[in-house]
């Protein structure tokens, strides 16, 4: 009995999410994003695209970090060909490191605007363009209203954008799928060599739409990341408060 | 071919019309326009109260200044028949497209083809004279085959102001030779031998004219009878790539505005497309009853022409078109102009990686028209190790990287324009520091890698190399730290920060 109910519950669940524009994945080879455990925080198990995604970046530091794991995102969404744009006021981003992250720098335009509200109309325009992987904009303020715009835009298009916040004290509710906060970790030598190991950060899902907040830890391993061997026990916690 | 047809104007008192417009209180005195000339202040125009009473160009100032005793003389502005008739042309530009002045006193108009717009060749040369005569000037105007008699049935016509096609010779041979645009001296010696119309001399034989009165006598009989072209001298000279919309109504909203742009683009576009061309530049023009032109100019990246696209790109400027009290007339040229790339097959995606999109290209467009073209930067790798100078901007959409980007030398996502100095503690050679402070905060380095010099390009500027460290510190921040110069003990000010690793 209660099997049969906890079916019907997953199958309603399953419907609201359809209704809320989150369509299952078809078949069950999707490879994903290449997060790993990470991506089931988010509905259905499965990282979206098509929608937007907020970044908190307080600090370089974060920034740097954020440019990390969105440049690893970029590698598959880049894959189908198509292109990224990159919008910000105050660029800091070195476009060569993002060849390290198998992205080709070539293939991302920046735009760089003078004024804040240029800004939100290139991102519009941009996610409305179909032909594009991915848009990424610095941006520091945001209304829930305009935010809903950004979203309405790639609803057609099914481009994946990306608001980097750099400006804590301007958050305020927005229609984002998921708030995301990527702070460097210590990394660890690797095969006892000195030096610096591989980049790992902790990830915070500070909000998911229809999902699970969480906390991973990663590392970006060869043009992969790898979950973090002690991020385990996050994992487990995470499914112990699913199931109850 | 079509026939051609042309008007000209006479601007009878264009300077002291002139004047008048712009001081009102002259328009009951008799005034002239004089300038020394060897000593004498000879009259170069004269107003119609001046001329009434038996004054005119060319006498002394002091002769006319005993006809009319309270005669005004005003001094000679040198260029400003010149300057007016081109003004005055610019606004005839309503009516056809190809202008001409006409000095010192007159305009042509081409106006092949332009007449049925306005209902006729009558309505057409009416509309031209009344509008320019409430204007206030004094303007005959007259409409024929050729320039040439054109001109002359302005000036000397009795009958009627237009010619039917084919009729020139019947109008001029009752006019003076003077309707033929002589030198003085031609005329002076027609005079003396009694011809005193065309008629007398139209039928002699063409060697005895020569002989006589010079080739100059022959070339302009033949230009006013249509025998030979007549080139003008045009104050817009014609764009290859141009359209034109008049409208009967002035346009004030921007829905018209919208429309016309529409037209215009349309009947622009389906000619490049019959070329296989697209523009790459547009300018549109609009004439506003008012007499000022307003424009709006756009550009492409890659030609284009896609009207749906370029109207967007032209519809982000409407705002700025501003109507006032209506405009008359719409053009749109496109001085620019390239061969247009076939679509690109579905079969090249892959290797074209996105940058040949369609809807790319005309995105950037709508970008760079708003924002500008300035604010759109795409890099390319450039073979220098010199960490500011690795990349170069790339200068079209479609330019590929000469070089592969080169991923064994780590670099950071975040590079600061300008290195930032840092205060360390305790370096000891080829090791980084032990801790350093940057923006008021300390960090203890725990890890690091390094160092990895960089030499300056010592052909572009001067200094020291620069030893990199990538370093991270106790909480897993990563930067990417730089000594300038050689190891130097606790030296200060030597160390940066130049950058923040993932």
């Amino acid at each position: 009995m209660p099997g049969a109910q906890k079916d019907i519950i997953s199958r309603l669940q399953k419907d609201i999410l359809l209704w809320q524009g989150f369509t299952p994945p078809l078949g069950c080879k999707t490879k994903g994003i290449g997060l790993g455990p990470l991506e089931s925080a988010f509905p259905n198990g499965v990282f979206p695209t098509g929608t937007i995604h907020e970044m908190l970046c307080p600090t370089y530091e974060h920034a740097a970090a954020t440019g990390g794991l969105i440049a690893g995102l970029l590698t598959r969404l880049m894959q189908q060909g198509g292109v990224c744009l990159w919008v910000s006021m105050h660029r800091q981003l070195f476009p060569a490191a993002l060849a390290s992250y198998n992205v080709e720098p070539h293939r991302v335009i920046f735009i760089d605007v003078q004024h804040e509200k240029d800004l939100l109309w290139v991102m519009e325009e941009a996610l409305k363009c179909e032909g594009l992987a991915a848009v990424i904009a610095e941006v520091r303020e945001i209304s829930f209203a305009q935010s809903r715009r950004l979203q309405l835009a790639v609803e057609n298009s099914k481009v994946t954008g990306f608001l980097l916040r750099n400006d804590p004290r301007k958050l305020g509710s927005t229609t984002c799928v998921a708030r995301w906060q990527i702070t460097p970790l210590p990394s660890q030598p690797h095969d006892g060599l000195p030096g610096l190991g591989f980049p790992r950060w902790q990830i915070d899902l500070l909000r998911v739409r229809n999902g699970n907040p969480g906390s991973w830890k990663l590392e970006w391993i060869d043009g992969n990341f790898i979950p973090v061997e002690e991020e385990k026990t996050v994992q487990i916690d995470l499914h112990e408060r699913i199931a109850g | 071919m079509m026939n051609k047809r042309f008007v000209s104007l006479w601007f009878r008192h264009l300077l002291t019309d002139w004047l008048t417009l712009r001081r009102p209180e002259l328009k009951p005195v008799p005034f002239v326009f004089a300038s020394p000339v060897r000593g004498r202040v000879i009259i170069t125009a004269a107003n119609a109260l001046a001329e009434a009473q038996g004054v005119a160009a060319g006498m002394t100032a002091a002769d006319a200044k005993a006809i009319i005793v309270d005669l005004q003389v005003i001094d000679d502005i040198p260029g400003q028949a010149d300057k007016l008739l081109k003004a005055l042309g610019e606004w005839c530009i309503r009516y056809s497209p190809l202008i001409a002045a006409d000095l010192p006193d007159g305009l042509l108009l081409d106006i092949s083809g332009c007449a049925h717009l306005w209902g006729g060749e009558k309505e057409y040369l009416k509309e031209i004279v009344i509008r320019l005569r409430s204007k206030g000037y004094d303007v005959r105007g007259a409409m024929a085959d050729t320039p040439g008699a054109a001109w002359a049935i302005a000036r000397f016509g009795k009958v009627k102001p237009i010619i039917p096609p084919g009729e020139q010779a019947d109008a001029l041979i009752q006019l003076p030779p003077v309707a033929l645009r002589l030198e003085p001296l031609v005329i002076e010696r027609l005079q003396k031998l009694g011809f005193y119309t065309i008629k007398t001399f139209i039928n002699m034989g063409r060697s005895v004219l020569r002989r006589r009165f010079g080739p100059e006598l022959l070339l302009r009989l033949d230009q006013a009878l249509g025998n030979i072209d007549e080139p003008l001298q045009l104050l817009h000279p014609v764009e290859p790539y141009a359209e034109r919309l008049p409208c009967l109504e002035p346009i004030r909203t921007a829905t018209g505005i919208e429309i016309a742009i529409k037209t215009l683009l349309e009947k622009l576009c389906i000619r490049l497309q019959g070329e296989g061309k697209g523009l790459r530049t547009a300018i549109l023009k609009c004439y506003r009853v008012d007499g000022h032109v307003i424009s709006a100019d756009i550009g492409t990246n890659r030609a284009s022409h896609h009207i749906g696209h370029l109207f967007k790109l032209f519809e982000l400027k409407i705002p700025t078109l501003e109507p006032a009290l209506g405009i008359e007339l719409f053009t749109l040229e496109a001085p620019k102009i390239d061969d247009v790339e076939p679509e690109q097959e579905v079969l090249w995606q892959s290797e074209s990686c996105g940058l040949d999109d369609t809807d790319l290209a005309e995105l950037l467009d709508r970008l760079a028209n708003k924002i500008g073209a300035g604010s759109i930067h795409r890099y390319l790798p450039q073979e220098r190790y010199w960490p500011e100078r690795s990349i170069k901007p790339a200068i079209s959409i479609n330019e590929k990287p000469q070089t592969s980007w080169r991923k064994d030398r780590p670099r950071p996502s975040i590079l600061l324009p300008h290195p930032q100095q840092i205060e360390v503690t305790s370096p000891i050679p080829d090791y980084p520091p032990m801790l350093f402070i940057y923006k008021n905060e300390t960090h203890h380095i725990k890890r690091s890698d390094g160092p990895e010099r960089i030499e300056r390009e010592w052909w572009l500027d001067e200094g020291e190399h620069r030893d990199y460290y990538q370093v991270e510190d106790q909480d897993g921040r990563r930067y990417w730290l730089f000594r300038s110069g050689h190891y130097a003990g606790s030296q200060a000010g030597q160390w940066f920060i130049h950058g923040f690793f993932a």
